[in-house]
């Protein structure tokens, strides 16, 4: 309860200052990275409400044990407990560095994955014809100058959250994805530029090729020049790895080098646990595992870039608050949202909880959504990013009213 | 400087608004030329051209060729295969094995990893000589899988044919990647797809509806009525195998049910709600696979109803109360889908938009949907509307479609007549560019939009097998501007020639007539 006051009194200090001030006051500037999850998590498995009767009796196969049990969840209050193949982010929580927002998600009620998605990376719930993305249009909106790796996207496939006018570098997965390339090749670089003179859609793509791959090169060959001198025998043996851990650590590592870097995007698939899921051990347990170790290896990799930057996990709905009848769980509402960073106000599961009780669930069956996602980005894009109001309403359009925990998701 | 010219690239993206690209449908730009038309058939209607659809062209005259061509893609049964591929073919095992042999095989394998467990147990080696259990059993048949696409789509005569097979098993995906969909994949290819993509729709509903690859993919095949209890036979053979009996399901799981509409035919907007979803998994409980076949063996297909797992309730499906018919439930809600008619627009707008442009003219697709309802869902009828439509041949069509990574390989490897030597190579390829062949994960396939593929790693792939094909394959700069014909612009041929020698071909492949189709 003291804490909470703390937090309050935190928040108003604050508000108190002029935000040029406090932007002023740190020069690095804010970075922020989302996460996307697709094939929508199971947030009542990542942050499982323990505290709630109906939980364990809703999931006899797959629910996680309660703290202190065998196998148990990570005690996080006196109603949640985190996924124990997430323990590689409890340091994070205890140091007050990560939150939760739960029982949050998009307002439309669509169960397709696909129109879900949309939603969140259009960030226009409901709305299909969007052009863009949210983030494309942040890149747009954001104060500062531009630069050619301002945002980088992680993947092989531009993802919907970056289309838009707005250049972003992008990025390959695996141990390979810096190597040099036949397109790195000056004399080819001219004559493609000549080619593309009159297309000036490949024009565009070619320039924010050349010019993303060039400055990401220099600033991944000074990572690897700081780690031959901190640690000769390193050389690079975490990269040769092709996991999650590995593509994140390097994404962590490039934004921390890079000063004009800000913004990034990458995802990860296979959530969709239709078929025995598992509970503390199995499926799921996995594949949390291995995202566990990712964001940590992102942190990691991020370095004392962390304190200026903030990391989104989200995905596009969740799951049955019951088990199905094969194990597993299919598409629900709400989910939980995961924000990681030095400005973080962690240590705290935020968001209105609607409980679990049958008369509470979307659809007699789902957890419901109370949370719109687009508020708790806000306090995100304005307060560390400093996006003023009619940036926020160019990224944001039709966003709902202010949310009510605003004030403390970050820090003062 | 410096920002200057990010204001000027930004506002031309924006000007040529690259990502919500609109075609005026006018009629008053200029028709194409037989030249062109012919260029165009083959970039959309195949997989490019390759050096001898040139010369056939050039000896027989655009005009005649174009007409010659249309007739024979709409009946490919009728065309002659090259002996190379009817050989490759006839010495891949896995299109010669039936469905109980190819689980079969799975079933081998999944043994060899436990045991491989077992005799090391404790030991290091565990999960690597498990993983190469499935390996050496599992993975020459996709393999081989992946082969026979690949060598249909560089070589077939009937090239329309392979440009459907790929737009349908993308309508309909399975992912290699889900237990013993792997083994699986070209069976279900080669019998749920193939046969059907110049047939009826209904049809291939069908055959995927009670393919082991979907039943499996998307779980239906463990989608039970709710208490579900196993015979007792059933229960005695897994008394002892307490891994299986876990497996046991116990009630519903939506997951076919929600994709058949979304996915496979109304479309996510085509007015139905979480409880039709609910209501069709319980129609469709029961359509599932031969567990006697699948774990003890046997032969031939795999399907099989089975009566103890189907809810036997009456359903309330799409406003109708269903009257329960066990397996027939089904197959008369396949037979409401499949003349549905949002699923006629659903089909119609996916075709006009993987074979004319990202954003299809409404007329057109208000035609094609009209064929599929009026024809009863006949695919022939369908794509013969859109072949013969002002749209299709249009120059605001005329390469106005980006290529998919799969499209820009394949048609790279034709248009230098690169021989298909090592497949594992274009596999690898493939999966660098974000396409890995029988590798989306998910129910919707790959997108075959332009925004979906043209980014900064695309370029930087495309480059790379222009470049590596540009140094293998010694084809000249001339033979291959003679292959590619009226596809490559006056322009385009005005800055190569301009070009050293040595990067000319490389640069062709690369350049903007080449990544368009």
């Amino acid at each position: 309860m003291l804490r909470r006051q703390l937090l309050h009194f935190g928040a108003y200090t604050l508000a108190g200052l002029p935000l040029g001030l406090v932007q002023a006051q740190d020069a690095k500037p804010r970075k922020l990275v989302v996460v996307m999850l697709r094939g929508a998590v199971d947030g009542l498995s990542v942050v499982a409400p323990y505290g709630e009767r109906a939980y364990a009796a809703d999931r006899p196969g797959i629910a996680i044990p309660a703290p202190g049990a065998d196998g148990g969840m990570l005690k996080l209050d006196s109603l949640f407990g985190l996924h124990p193949s997430l323990s590689p982010l409890k340091k994070h929580w205890d140091a007050g560095s990560l939150a939760f927002v739960h029982a949050s998600g998009s307002p439309d009620p669509t169960r397709s994955h696909f129109d879900a998605q949309d939603y969140l990376e259009s960030g226009t719930p409901g709305r299909k014809s969007t052009p863009d993305g949210w983030m494309n249009r942040l890149l747009g909106a954001l104060p500062g100058e531009p630069a050619p790796t301002r945002a980088i996207s992680q993947g092989s496939t531009p993802p919907r959250i970056f289309a838009g006018p707005a250049p972003v570098a992008s990025l390959g997965l695996g141990p390979k994805a810096m190597d040099r390339r036949a397109i790195d090749n000056p004399a080819l670089q001219a004559g493609l530029a000549k080619l593309y003179a009159n297309d000036p859609t490949l024009n565009a793509t070619l320039h924010d090729t050349t010019e993303g791959r060039g400055e990401m090169a220099r600033s991944m060959a000074a990572v690897e020049r700081e780690e031959k001198a901190t640690d000769p025998s390193a050389d690079a043996g975490a990269q040769s790895a092709r996991s999650f851990a590995a593509d994140a650590r390097r994404l962590g590592q490039l934004i921390r080098k890079d000063p004009h870097t800000q913004l990034a995007f990458t995802s990860v698939g296979g959530w969709d646990t239709h078929v025995n899921q598992g509970s503390a051990q199995g499926q799921l347990a996995n594949r949390l595992a291995s995202l566990g170790d990712g964001l940590d290896a992102l942190a990691a990799g991020l370095g004392d870039a962390l304190k200026d930057t903030v990391i989104v996990v989200m995905s596009e709905f969740g799951r049955t608050v019951r088990q199905n009848g094969t194990g597993g769980t299919d598409h629900g509402r709400g989910n939980v949202m995961w924000i990681l960073g030095g400005s973080v106000a962690g240590g705290q599961v935020l968001g209105e909880w609607p409980g679990l009780d049958t008369a509470a669930l979307a659809d007699g069956r789902d957890l419901a959504v109370r949370t719109d996602f687009r508020q708790v980005l806000v306090p995100v894009l304005q307060r560390h990013l400093g996006l003023n109001d009619a940036g926020l309403a160019r990224v944001l359009p039709q966003a709902p009213p202010s949310w009510a925990q605003a004030g403390k998701l970050l820090r003062a | 400087m410096h920002s200057r010219r990010h204001c000027v690239t930004t506002f031309g993206l924006f000007a040529a608004s690259a990502f919500a690209p609109r075609l005026a449908w006018a009629a008053n730009a200029a028709a194409l030329t037989p030249e062109e038309r012919a260029a165009h058939a083959l970039n959309r209607l195949a997989y490019g051209p390759r050096p001898a659809d040139a010369a056939a062209i050039r000896q027989q005259g655009a005009g005649p060729w174009l007409d010659q061509f249309l007739a024979d893609q709409l009946e490919p049964r009728r065309l002659a295969q090259p002996a190379t591929l009817t050989e490759r073919l006839s010495s891949l095992e896995v299109l010669r094995l039936d469905q109980s042999e190819l689980v079969g095989r799975y079933r081998d394998a999944i043994k060899a990893a436990r045991e491989a467990k077992r005799e090391s147990a404790g030991g290091m080696a565990v999960e690597a000589d498990a993983a190469n259990a499935v390996r050496e059993k599992v993975r020459p048949l996709v393999a081989q899988a992946a082969t026979a696409r690949l060598a249909r789509a560089m070589q077939s005569s009937a090239q329309l044919e392979e440009v459907l097979v790929e737009f349908w098993f993308n309508h309909f995906n399975v992912f290699a990647g889900k237990g013993p969909v792997s083994v699986l994949v070209a069976d279900y290819e080669a019998r749920a797809i193939r046969p059907h993509v110049l047939g009826r729709f209904r049809d291939m509903l069908g055959a995927t509806a009670k393919h082991p690859a979907m039943l499996h993919y998307l779980d239906n095949e463990r989608s039970v009525v709710a208490g579900y209890e196993p015979p007792r036979a059933a229960k005695r053979f897994l008394a002892d195998k307490p891994e299986l009996k876990a497996n046991i399901p116990t009630g519903l799981n939506e997951n076919y049910a929600r994709e058949l509409m979304e996915l496979h035919t109304l479309g996510v907007d085509g007015g139905y709600s979480q409880r039709d979803v609910t209501e069709l998994a319980r129609i469709l409980t029961g359509w599932g696979i031969d567990q006697r076949k699948a774990l003890l063996g046997g032969t031939g297909d795999l399907f099989h109803f089975d009566a103890n797992k189907h809810d036997p309730g009456d359903k309330t499906w799409l406003g109708q109360t269903v009257a329960s018919s066990g397996q027939a439930e089904g197959e008369r809600a396949l037979d409401v889908l499949a003349a549905h008619p949002a699923t006629a627009r659903h089909i119609a707008f996916k075709l006009a938009q993987a074979l004319v442009a990202d954003e299809p003219p409404t007329r057109l697709v208000g035609r094609l949907s009209e064929t599929f309802r009026a024809t009863g869902g006949d695919l022939k009828a369908v794509t013969r509307t859109l072949i013969q439509s002002d749209e299709f041949w249009s120059r605001e069509a005329a390469g106005a479609k980006f290529k998919s990574p799969y499209q820009y390989l394949i048609s790279s490897m034709r248009a230098v007549d690169a021989p298909l030597t090592n497949p594992a190579v274009l596999l690898q390829a493939l999966a660098q560019s974000g396409q890995p062949l029988f590798g989306a994960a998910t129910p919707d396939g790959y997108k075959n939009t332009a925004a979906a593929w043209r980014n900064p790693e695309a370029l930087t792939q495309r480059v790379q097998i222009a470049t590596t094909l540009s140094s293998r394959i010694g084809v000249k700069p001339e033979a291959l501007l003679s292959t590619l014909g009226a596809s490559v612009s006056e322009a385009t041929r005005k800055t190569l020639a301009a070009e050293p020698m040595g990067q000319q071909v490389a640069l062709l492949l690369a350049s903007p007539d080449f990544m368009r189709r």
